[in-house]
């Protein structure tokens, strides 16, 4: 623990640095609507708490767990897809590319026409955007497995079943982690655009609500818990992904 | 009967213009002890992948036992030239794999099947140990362990201690001698080191030209069991040249 805190020093100090630097800068603009200085920030935070974590933090979490339930589900399956059938891999690939070409938040408006002000159209935004990283990652993972393992077992008289349990999927599994390491940010922003463009709560609607009363510090308060809130998953995943792979690299 | 046999067995890579392997006929005693030499990229190596079945013949038949091979399973024990221990498994559960695809032992059984593998590589104790945490000799004992587990009586061991250092090799040569004589298995064991060759095998099979066409057995006198000091016998030592020379044309040619 203290040794984590020692290595992580470095980026306190430039945080603090470039928060102090903020404070001043706003201080000296003194225009809280659209420049709020990170304390005003930090009181809006304890202003709003009850709001923020009964009503709109549960909202937005509720959005990004189906995104990224339904994005690892998706992305997972078109990347053993993409693994198991050359066919598929040729298909899949270049419309996966080109899905990520889609400007998202352009056509979310849409969204909310087809899917109203449910939960779906947020979740469809979310999921545009996360399942990308995690479809690539988990291919890039499978197709890692090494050929000479798979010979080996081949001549153990291994079936593809044994050689995707065996190999393919210990393989992936550090790309897995870095998927979901990637896809947790990407997922809360997804849900938070979504919530921005059309929503009754949530984070992301939050702040586009406070946006329009022109409250500076209150449209960043709930980006501020949301980023904290994202770090803190990642860092869960991080310590899971220690605990379960102490082999990474060794391939 | 032999254990192994190939009958008129013909291979081309895809894209190649010429067979690698032409009509190939050797065949292999049970409980013998061979060695393929030959130059680098002469193809000795496809001769065990066409045997393990990794690589299907144009031409020709390989029986194991008497039988055609296609059809049958787990007939021989491959060692691959690196290790291959699988570094999310401990060694115990690399030695595992070979028992949990023949899904022929219950957990019970195979901890025991394990635990023997490695009393007699001398690898008690490393049960729960993970790849990495052992030495390269123990690493190949290991896998070795892990390649008798495939209970075939036919093993094929590809260069498995090219990448020892020298001291650890010539221990690791003894050792495997004296489990080949314990346990009564054939062996075939490619190697470029032809000292290892004389060593290691009562017959020698020369790799004399790509296309592999036949292979020249060449048997070596000396009797088992066997010390490094036996290698410094005058005919040993002619016969060594004589193998080097036979190599050395082919690379030069």
């Amino acid at each position: 623990m203290r040794k984590a805190c020692k290595s992580n020093l470095p980026a306190l100090i430039f945080l603090f640095a470039l928060l102090m630097l903020w404070q001043l800068g706003a201080m000296k603009v003194n225009a809280a609507y659209i420049l709020p200085t990170p304390v005003q920030i930090l009181q809006k935070l304890w202003e709003l708490r009850i709001v923020l974590f009964t009503e709109h933090l549960p909202a937005t979490m509720l959005v990004t767990l189906v995104g990224l339930i339904i994005s690892l589900v998706l992305g997972l399956g078109l990347a053993i897809l993409m693994d198991a059938s050359p066919f598929c891999r040729k298909a899949i690939y270049p419309v996966v590319v080109a899905s990520q070409t889609i400007p998202t938040t352009a056509i979310a408006p849409l969204f909310v026409l087809w899917f109203g002000y449910s939960i779906w159209s947020k979740v469809l935004v979310t999921v545009l955007i996360t399942f990308f990283p995690i479809t690539i990652t988990v291919y890039d993972g499978l197709q890692s497995a090494k050929v000479e393992m798979t010979e080996l077992l081949l001549t153990y008289g291994a079936t593809k079943r044994d050689i995707f349990f065996k190999i393919k999927v210990p393989c992936t599994l550090p790309y897995f982690f870095s998927a979901i390491k990637m896809a947790i940010p990407l997922s809360v922003i997804g849900a938070a655009i979504g919530e921005w463009l059309g929503a009754q709560s949530g984070l992301g609607y939050l702040s586009r609500r406070m946006m329009t009363q022109l409250d500076g510090a209150g449209v960043f308060a709930p980006i501020v818990l949301m980023s904290a809130v994202a770090m803190l998953a990642v860092a869960l995943v991080a310590l899971l992904e220690k605990k379960m792979i102490r082999w990474r690299g060794e391939l | 009967m032999s254990i192994l046999n190939f009958d008129n067995v013909s291979y081309r890579y895809p894209g190649d213009d010429v067979d690698i392997i032409d009509r190939l006929s050797f065949s292999v005693e049970p409980g013998s002890f061979h060695c393929i030499i030959g130059t680098s990229g002469c193809g000795k190596s496809t001769i065990f992948r066409l045997i393990n079945g990794l690589l299907q013949p144009k031409a020709g038949t390989v029986c194991v036992n008497g039988r055609h091979i296609t059809g049958q399973k787990h007939y021989c024990g491959y060692m691959p030239q690196k290790d291959m221990l699988f570094p999310w498994r401990t060694i115990g559960e690399n030695l595992a794999l070979p028992l949990e695809i023949q899904r022929k032992y219950n957990k019970a059984e195979q901890r025991e099947l394990i635990d023997a593998a490695l009393a007699d590589v001398g690898l008690a104790g490393c049960i729960d140990k993970r790849p990495d945490e052992l030495s390269g000799g123990m690493r190949q004992r290991a896998a070795f362990a892990r390649t008798m587990l495939t209970g075939s009586d036919l093993l094929l061991l590809d260069e498995p201690f090219s990448a020892l250092d020298f001291l650890t090799r010539i221990s690791m040569q003894e050792w495997l001698l004296k489990l080949w004589q314990r346990h009564k298995k054939t062996i075939l064991f490619i190697t470029h080191d032809v000292e290892e060759a004389l060593f290691l095998s009562s017959g020698v099979l020369v790799v004399e030209q790509t296309p592999i066409r036949t292979l020249r057995e060449i048997p070596v006198p000396m009797d088992y069991p066997r010390t490094h000091k036996d290698l410094a016998h005058p005919e040993i030592i002619e016969l060594r040249e004589q193998l080097v020379n036979m190599l050395r044309k082919q690379v030069t040619e």
